[in-house]
């Protein structure tokens, strides 16, 4: 063996180190900057570049919205005299705001009973947030939504209870945007749970073509052509006299363009599941149905909540869509506000107004699911 | 029979030599004043912080060549950090660093002069996923050392014949298990020839049947004279094969010692407790 | 063999005949239904209608077109290209802008990274109808083409578009062409050679300046060769409006700016989770064993990176060309859109809609299977 070095100066040395601070501080903000923004050459060219275009941006957007802004305009002899927002030098007219807004949030319902639904919107976003409350997670919530569905059908159509009947073609807006958006969740879940399950089967080659087609073939085209495919064909397929309105038909296309975006999602969730939880289902005598309802599907669903918030956050975006045959969401209303001749040219701020409510659901949403991703990771890690 | 010796007798002043060749000599000479051959490893009151963490406090230690250390410690005492500041896959603060006669600084050139001489098996293996176990261990040779496809693949097979899975040669890492993949990635290290060989705790992810065979693959290789600093909870490996046993704790090296003096005679509390709680039987 | 309700064979057969059987018995109700309304309403099935002069001005195409003389299946045809010019250009301006904001994401620069983050995130809680009408907003709000924004003589910015110089087309162009393919074949060919050279001696010829002066030198210098013709395009106002030099619509800009940057970002976060799922350790045994940053790049991180890529991509690239049919919202004439007037000048709302269907159904079909393949053949293996 090679002789041991005597030149190591810890050789059953027992005398310890005192801990020390280092040498330069990493805390504090300038070392932070220093860490953060100028820590190579490139780095530096790269922040200094940004913070100047930032605050150029800033400064210009914030005059142009707030500065210079004009928050209301006087009343004329035929209306709002816009002539305060087309001077020279002024800024975004957020008067066209205080104008519309209703036209806007509720499209051209009853301008008395407006009320309604307001108190749909408020209902609508309730039950999302119970939704989200983990501590309700409970197959009570169904009926918790089926609930709510009913008593906003019936705020909207009145005719009952004293209030007055409002006919669908009337209804625009917000509330349209959130019942399509929900109706259309709740009601595609159960076919895309039927969907995904068929499609796993492995003893019923004909029930799986059945929902692989049905799958693909939804998702191979744009949701316009299936909005276009119920608005023209819809009308078509059902027996002479039955005419169904232009809403139930873009509800319709939007189910069943849900339920095969969702039928993905779930049978991804029941392919994650390890399959243990089959066997050991299997294994204690269970059926087919009540392994699914009470092993499978309990856990399946659980896992796929991210993606499922996330998937409710894009079909929230697309009733958007609805815009092109002509439903009045909440972007129509806002185009219908836009062509006013009287309000002509002020459409970016409609816009910003109309954009600020898409970002404010959807961001919620997504910063929900991430939480949820987040939680569920370091679960599964610690089970391990 | 087992590992053919390295060619890394020690080195005498050579007549001619390359300026660098040089200046390692002096800056060698000028650490051991006895003509011992240079060391492998100097680390001389080396410190390094995580933000405001202390996580080595003035650790000195000298590893001559041929010399097998072995690192252990609890959890957290910097024995992992010590040992990748070696290869500067972490960076110091504080203190030099002097490996095979190249002082560890920010000069990229250097680095890789470094790491193509020293070898490191690490804990969770970090096999390529995406090739062969061949291409695995010729990846290096070709792309730095430059050695031609087909050297470079018959070198491979003579190395992956030593840890004795000659026959995964065209296999995926995802096809084999953990000991088999750990060999490779032993194999991987070793076809780089390098002077000095890390193992940071290699067989803390494998179960319990397959630590025998990369405990093996390990004593062998240290049998035929590689330099090697090893962090590993095995004791009983450190008892074979290892020259010093070097306890650290709280990012300091509490005791350095030969295995019998360390085991049977422990200076310190702390190494006492330690060996107490993972010598159980022992 | 007995018929038992305990035989799975037998419950299975009977769960498929039931729920086909339902479902057959549904579309046969509901095609009865439309052939009868159909008939009813005196409307013609078949696709007849393709050979008829379709009348539909179109605003931009590819192929020479007038509505009095062609018929509606080349006005069909007119609205598959149109479709093709933004999807395939959307996709590779929408995937190098992705990939640079994927790449800021995981910067060490806290600005960057945050304002890509911030980017990313108003772009996928925005719907992207009203980006792009946004986007149509703001390029209509451009000024008129006697007040057009103008780069000098090279570019101008009206609200009838961007008009902008292009060299014009000159005889000799076509062999400058063909030399540029030659050198790409030849580069291409260099490549082998090299990789053959290093394999055999290890070390590697180098590959760069050789490429550089395959593609660009030998087309320059068939160009000289030709006495370096070189005429510019401008566009100039006549009237109302400009002629010459290349143009973008209003519409095209519109939902070309629209799509590139709402499918940037969803580019963004499949490229940034493709470089974060290799393991850190991948780029530290690579880096133990002496390879340098650009190597480890090259050779570790990239391919490993690229299979976690590559699916996403794919189904985003999918997106983009189906999104691509909100066209139809702010004027430009693709083939929803054309479909769509057809049906209904027509009246012939199936065959329309079968049309749009079939386009898409095989623009996906093809890329599921490309990517199917490409699943297949890269696959890591496994126990």
């Amino acid at each position: 063996m090679p002789p041991v070095p005597t030149s190591d100066p810890t050789a059953a040395a027992v005398r310890s180190v005192p801990r020390q601070r280092p040498a330069t501080t990493p805390l504090g903000p300038v070392a932070w900057l220093r860490a953060n923004l100028f820590n190579s050459v490139w780095s530096s060219a790269v922040s200094i570049l940004l913070i100047y275009v930032i605050v150029r941006g800033a400064v210009g957007f914030l005059g142009w919205a707030v500065v210079d802004a004009v928050w209301s305009v006087p009343a004329g002899p035929t209306g709002p005299d816009t002539a305060l927002c087309r001077q020279a030098g002024a800024g975004a007219c957020w008067a066209v705001i205080g104008e519309k807004y209703r036209l806007m949030l509720f499209g051209r319902y009853a301008y008395a009973a407006q009320w309604r639904p307001a108190i749909v919107v408020l209902l609508f976003i309730g039950l999302y947030g119970v939704s989200a409350w983990r501590r309700f997670w409970r197959w009570e919530l169904a009926l918790v939504w089926l609930g709510t569905m009913s008593v906003c059908g019936v705020l909207m159509w009145g005719g009952v209870l004293g209030l007055v009947y409002v006919p669908q073609e009337e209804w625009g807006g917000l509330p349209i945007t959130l019942m399509l958006a929900t109706f259309g969740l709740a009601l595609a879940f159960p076919l895309a749970v039927v969907v995904a399950l068929g499609r796993r089967s492995r003893n019923m080659p004909a029930v799986r073509w059945l929902c692989v087609l049905y799958v693909e073939l939804v998702r191979g085209v744009p949701f316009i052509s299936v909005l276009f495919m119920a608005s023209v064909l819809f009308p078509l397929f059902m027996p002479a006299g039955l005419n169904p309105d232009k809403l139930l038909r873009a509800q319709v296309a939007f189910i069943l363009f849900a339920g095969a975006y969702l039928a993905e999602v779930v049978r991804g969730g029941l392919q994650a599941l390890p399959r243990g939880q089959y066997e050991a289902a299997d294994a204690l005598g269970l059926s087919y149905w009540k392994k699914t309802g009470l092993i499978i599907l309990p856990q399946a669903l659980r896992l796929v909540i991210p993606p499922l918030v996330n998937t409710f956050c894009s079909f929230f975006k697309d009733t958007s869509l609805v815009l092109i045959i002509g439903i009045f969401d909440l972007l129509t209303s806002g185009k219908v506000a836009m062509a006013d001749p009287r309000w002509q040219g002020f459409a970016t701020e409609i816009y910003l107004v109309i954009a600020t409510i898409y970002f404010v659901f959807c961001f919620a949403m997504s910063k929900y699911s991430r939480g949820l991703e987040r939680e569920f990771a370091h679960a599964q890690a610690r089970a391990r | 029979m087992g590992w053919s010796v390295n060619s890394r007798t020690p080195k005498p002043v050579p007549a001619e030599s390359a300026p660098e060749e040089t200046n390692r000599m002096s800056q060698a000479a000028a650490l051991s004043p006895q003509t011992e051959p240079a060391p492998a490893i100097v680390l001389d009151k080396v410190n390094k912080w995580f933000g405001a963490l202390h996580v080595l406090r003035d650790v000195s230690l000298t590893v001559a060549e041929r010399e097998r250390v072995v690192v252990c410690g609890p959890s957290g005492s910097g024995k992992s950090t010590m040992i990748r500041c070696i290869n500067r896959l972490e960076s110091h603060q504080k203190g030099r660093i002097v490996v095979d006669g190249t002082e560890l600084t920010d000069d990229l050139r250097a680095l890789d002069t470094i790491r193509r001489e020293v070898g490191m098996v690490f804990q969770s293996f970090n096999l390529f996923p995406h090739l062969t176990v061949l291409e695995n261990c010729t990846l290096a040779p070709i792309w730095v050392r430059k050695t031609p496809k087909a050297e470079a693949q018959e070198q491979a097979m003579e190395y992956l014949r030593r840890v004795k899975i000659p026959e995964q040669a065209n296999k995926y890492p995802g096809q084999l298990s953990g000991g088999q993949q750990q060999r490779v990635a032993i194999a991987r290290a070793l076809a780089m020839k390098p002077k000095i060989m890390l193992f940071d705790e290699p067989t803390s992810a494998l179960d319990p049947e397959m630590i025998k065979e990369v405990l093996d693959v390990m004593i062998e290789l240290a049998e035929s004279g590689m330099t090697m600093v090893c962090v590993t909870h095995e004791m009983g490996f450190a008892r074979r094969v290892a020259d010093r046993v070097v306890f650290m704790d709280e990012g300091e090296i509490v005791e350095c010692n030969t295995p019998h003096e360390m085991f049977e005679n422990p200076k310190t509390d702390r190494l006492k407790l330690f060996l107490s709680q993972i010598l159980r039987g022992h | 063999m007995r018929l038992s309700w305990s035989d799975p064979l037998v419950r299975n057969l009977v769960w498929q005949v039931v729920i086909v059987g339902t479902a057959a018995a549904i579309a046969w109700y509901l095609i009865s239904n439309t052939m009868r309304n159909l008939e009813s309403r005196h409307i013609a099935t078949g696709f007849a209608f393709l050979d008829r002069v379709a009348g539909i001005p179109i605003g931009e195409s590819l192929l020479p077109y007038n509505p009095a003389v062609n018929t509606y299946g080349r006005a069909l045809l007119i609205g598959v290209l149109n479709t093709l010019r933004v999807a395939v250009v959307g996709i590779v301006l929408a995937t190098i802008l992705g990939t640079l904001v994927g790449i800021s994401r995981l910067s060490r620069n806290w600005l960057l990274s945050h304002l890509a983050a911030s980017y990313v995130e108003l772009m996928r809680d925005i719907p992207v109808l009203l980006q792009l009408l946004f986007w149509y907003l703001l390029l209509q709000n451009l000024p008129g083409t006697r007040q057009a924004l103008h780069v000098g003589n090279l570019v101008f910015l009206s609200n009838r578009g961007i008009k902008f110089v292009l060299p014009a087309w000159q005889p000799g162009y076509i062999w400058v062409l063909a030399a540029l393919l030659a050198g790409l074949v030849l580069t291409l060919a260099w490549n082998r050679v090299a990789h053959r050279r290093q394999d055999a001696t290890g070390v590697k010829p180098p590959v760069w300046p050789v490429a550089l002066a395959l593609l660009a030198g030998v087309p320059l210098t068939v160009w000289v060769g030709f006495g370096a013709p070189f005429a510019l395009d401008y566009p100039a106002l006549r009237g109302f409006n400009f002629q010459g030099g290349g143009s973008i619509s209003p519409e095209y800009g519109a939902l070309l700016g629209g799509l590139v940057f709402y499918t940037a970002a969803y580019i963004a976060e499949i490229v940034r989770a493709g470089i974060q799922a290799v393991p850190f350790g991948q780029s530290e045994a690579a880096q133990a064993l002496g390879l340098h940053r650009g190597m480890v790049l090259r050779l570790v991180t990239l391919p490993q990176a690229l299979r976690v890529i590559v699916p996403p991509l794919t189904s985003e690239f999918l997106n983009l060309t189906k999104n691509s049919s909100l066209a139809v919202a702010i004027g430009y004439q693709d083939i929803v859109s054309l479909a769509n007037t057809t049906l209904n000048q027509t009246g012939q709302a199936i065959e329309g809609i079968a049309i749009i269907m079939l386009v898409y159904l095989t623009i996906s079909l093809s890329i599921s299977a490309f990517m199917n393949w490409y699943n297949a053949h890269i696959a890591l293996a496994e126990r």
